[in-house]
């Protein structure tokens, strides 16, 4: 009898189960992936976030798959509302609340950035009248762009403070033409010799400032700054850019096979990297 | 008939070349005018500008009333600033003439000082009124000494054309007119230094090269070796060159680098006590397979591993497939800026990329925090109220003085901007606003 009971029970619970199993199919089957997302990150799991956390009106900014500054604060006031542990880190649980609260429809998000349009992702507004109608104008260069842009679909990037990627390309245009033999810790001094003399009050107080002072670098002389730099010189530019100077702080540097002033062998010699002697 | 045909070919073709010439002759003319131009320009303004700011020195030591004083200190300030960028755009890189533009710094550098104290409260000491005579007659040199310059590029017609071939190919020099002239301004200025050294205005340093926090024995080559050879975590007999620093360095370094296959690796070991400065892998980063959160563990183990003590991460970003994060040390719980690390992680397989101590070893140092004199009440009120305030901590940074001082920091958003704000933790005074800005929009897709 007890027995029975209990098989009695269990295909009960069983019924019951899958009841609710099908009463409520499970939530978006493909939702985040298993990682950890912290301020900082870029891709597609920071475009979900975004879209989610707007969903409940906590993020009111851009979704470009850039978490950054909005999105940290978004993500905070979400876990205070929520009764959760305020550590602006969408952990497994974070997340868990955020697939449960919320709906995502990735193809719609993923198709208005791909467009580039100007859109909103707010719970409750039809999404249709989210996406900003605008005219046509796109260049057709530009859409060529968009189409052939595969990966991740982020419409933002990180930039180190206080410096746009155009400051950054001027860089790597300076330290291409300067400096594309050199090995790559080479090429990160010379990039650092530029910011130096950003910083030092002999010099003028901009990159471009510093970059274009009459006769200071050969490769802006001679035109080979207008060559297109390589993503070597990139990477090297954003290292000297975050904080690395193999330099030793120098400002100078000079190929000591081809210098043709011979007041630059008087100032005092930091160290040889590649071909160049780095000097104050 | 044909003999005809072809003397007119011949007569087009040359007369044909003939224009071609002219005109390309013209067109160079025409640039080599424009880029006169301007040195002429930035040379005519820089004489105008001493002058100027000669007169406005002269201003501020005849004033009697503090309340002109900060306009006119101001006013000097601009003056600098813009006589800089007039050096900035002549030819005189390979001319010595660095003097004379640390002498206009530290003119813009002691008036912007003065001009944003409050001269009500802290009136010029005697000693700044003396330093400004000092500067006073000194401008006065440099002034006429340009002046002069000027004087002989216009009765003569110089070109500066000329001063760039000249310094170029460094033969002539002894007789451009122009590059002597330069070089009495910066032997005049040369001279002031010395005199200026002892009243500690002029060559305040602004970077300090001072390495306060380097410890320990000083090593030998071998010991380096043994050094780099684990934090590249290398074993046998893999190839590993290492090199002294010169003696222009501010700290004496040995530089190790190896090479295998695609990847090379450099780093910065300094001299004394061995500490890793700068460390630098440089290879192809494959996907990302691990999160920034991931990387972020794996830096911090780094760190840990290289006996760094407490520390905090502050800041990290994701470039495609790198990982880059900023610490700085704490103590007591007080972020401590000025001791400040750089990581970067490749995020394939969450080995180390580079690190950047130098900040750190500069800075570090055993501080004592007092403890703050107002509350954290009375300092959040010093904070704009529009801005809402949603985080803080204690922090020691490096003001416009260059001076540590103990200050509570906010973080709060105004609109969407996110700002750091510092506020001095002895007096309330607003040392330092930011804006946070680390994100911008791509401007190419094509990645």
């Amino acid at each position: 009898m007890i027995i029975k009971r209990s098989i009695f029970y269990t295909a009960l619970s069983v019924l019951l189960a899958g009841g609710i199993v099908t009463a409520f199919p499970t939530e978006p089957v493909k939702a985040f992936s298993n990682q950890v997302i912290q301020q900082g990150a870029v891709g597609d799991d920071v475009i979900e976030l975004q879209a989610r956390l707007q969903y409940l009106g906590f993020y009111n900014g851009n979704i470009d798959g850039v978490f950054g500054w909005g999105t940290y604060w978004a993500l905070r006031n979400f876990q205070y509302e929520f009764g959760m542990e305020i550590d602006g880190l969408a952990g497994q649980s974070t997340k868990q609340k955020l697939v449960n609260a919320t709906q995502y429809d990735e193809g719609f998000v993923k198709e208005q950035i791909r467009q580039g349009r100007d859109f909103s992702y707010y719970g409750g507004v039809p999404k249709e009248q989210q996406v900003k109608k605008q005219p046509q104008k796109q260049s057709q260069k530009q859409q060529e762009n968009q189409q052939k842009a595969e990966g991740p679909s982020n419409t933002a990037v990180n930039v180190p403070n206080g410096f746009s990627q155009n400051d950054i390309q001027l860089m790597a245009n300076a330290v291409y033409g300067e400096a594309r033999g050199e090995p790559y810790v080479g090429q990160v001094a010379v990039a650092a010799v530029i910011l130096n003399r950003v910083n030092s009050s002999t010099f003028p107080n901009t990159v471009a400032g510093v970059i274009f002072e009459p006769r200071a670098f050969t490769a802006v002389a001679d035109g080979q700054i207008w060559l297109t730099p390589n993503e070597t010189a990139k990477r090297a530019v954003m290292d000297a850019v975050n904080g690395w100077d193999p330099s030793g702080e120098a400002i100078y540097y000079f190929n000591p096979d081809t210098a043709t002033s011979g007041w630059i062998w008087s100032r005092p010699q930091i160290k040889k990297i590649g071909k160049h002697i780095f000097a104050k | 008939m044909k003999r005809w045909i072809l003397i007119t070919l011949l007569v087009i073709g040359v007369v044909g070349t003939g224009v071609w010439g002219y005109k390309e002759h013209q067109d160079k003319n025409a640039v080599l005018i424009q880029a006169e131009n301007s040195y002429q320009r930035a040379f005519h303004d820089l004489t105008y500008h001493t002058d100027l700011l000669h007169d406005k020195i002269g201003n501020v030591l005849a004033m009697n009333t503090q309340k002109r004083l900060s306009p006119e200190l101001a006013q000097i300030w601009r003056l600098t600033s813009e006589a800089q960028a007039d050096v900035g755009q002549l030819p005189l890189t390979l001319l010595p003439f660095n003097k004379t533009e640390e002498f206009l710094h530290d003119i813009g550098d002691f008036s912007y000082k003065t001009a944003i104290r409050d001269l009500n409260k802290k009136p010029l000491s005697d000693k700044e009124v003396k330093m400004l005579e000092k500067l006073y007659k000194q401008s006065g040199t440099i002034k006429d000494e340009l002046r002069k310059v000027q004087h002989t590029v216009l009765e003569e017609n110089l070109r500066w054309m000329d001063v760039q071939l000249a310094l170029a190919t460094n033969d002539s020099q002894g007789d451009n007119t122009i590059i002597d002239g330069f070089k009495t301004v910066e032997k005049s200025v040369a001279g002031f230094g010395e005199e200026n050294n002892s009243s500690n205005i002029i060559g305040i340093a602004d970077e300090n090269h001072e390495f306060k926090g380097l410890d320990g024995e000083k090593i030998t080559e071998q010991q380096a070796r043994e050094i780099a050879k684990e934090i590249f975590n290398i074993k046998g007999d893999q190839k590993l060159n290492i090199t002294k620093s010169g003696k222009g360095a501010d700290v004496q370094t040995y530089m190790a680098s190896y090479q295998q296959g695609d990847k090379n690796g450099y780093a910065d070991l300094s001299e004394v006590g061995g500490h890793p400065l700068t460390v630098m892998v440089e290879r192809p980063v494959q996907e990302a397979k691990i999160s920034l959160h991931e990387g972020a563990l794996k830096a911090n183990e780094y760190l840990k591993s290289f006996e760094f003590p407490d520390h905090e991460l502050i800041q990290s970003s994701q470039y495609e497939k790198e990982g880059v994060y900023s610490f700085v040390a704490t103590q007591n719980g007080v972020r401590i800026y000025p001791d400040a690390i750089q990581m970067k992680i490749a995020l394939d397989n969450g080995d180390m990329l580079g690190m950047s101590a130098k900040d750190y070893f500069m800075n570090h140092q055993k501080r004592e925090i007092k403890e703050p004199a107002i509350s954290e009440e009375e300092a959040r009120s010093s904070v704009n109220p529009e801005v809402k305030i949603q985080e803080q901590h204690m922090a020691i940074i490096e003001n416009d003085l260059a001076e540590e001082v103990l200050t509570y920091e906010f973080l709060g958003t105004l609109g969407n901007n996110t700002y750091r704000i510092f506020i001095n933790a002895e007096d309330g005074t607003e040392e330092k606003v930011e804006r946070l800005k680390a994100t911008e929009i791509k401007f190419s897709r094509a990645v």
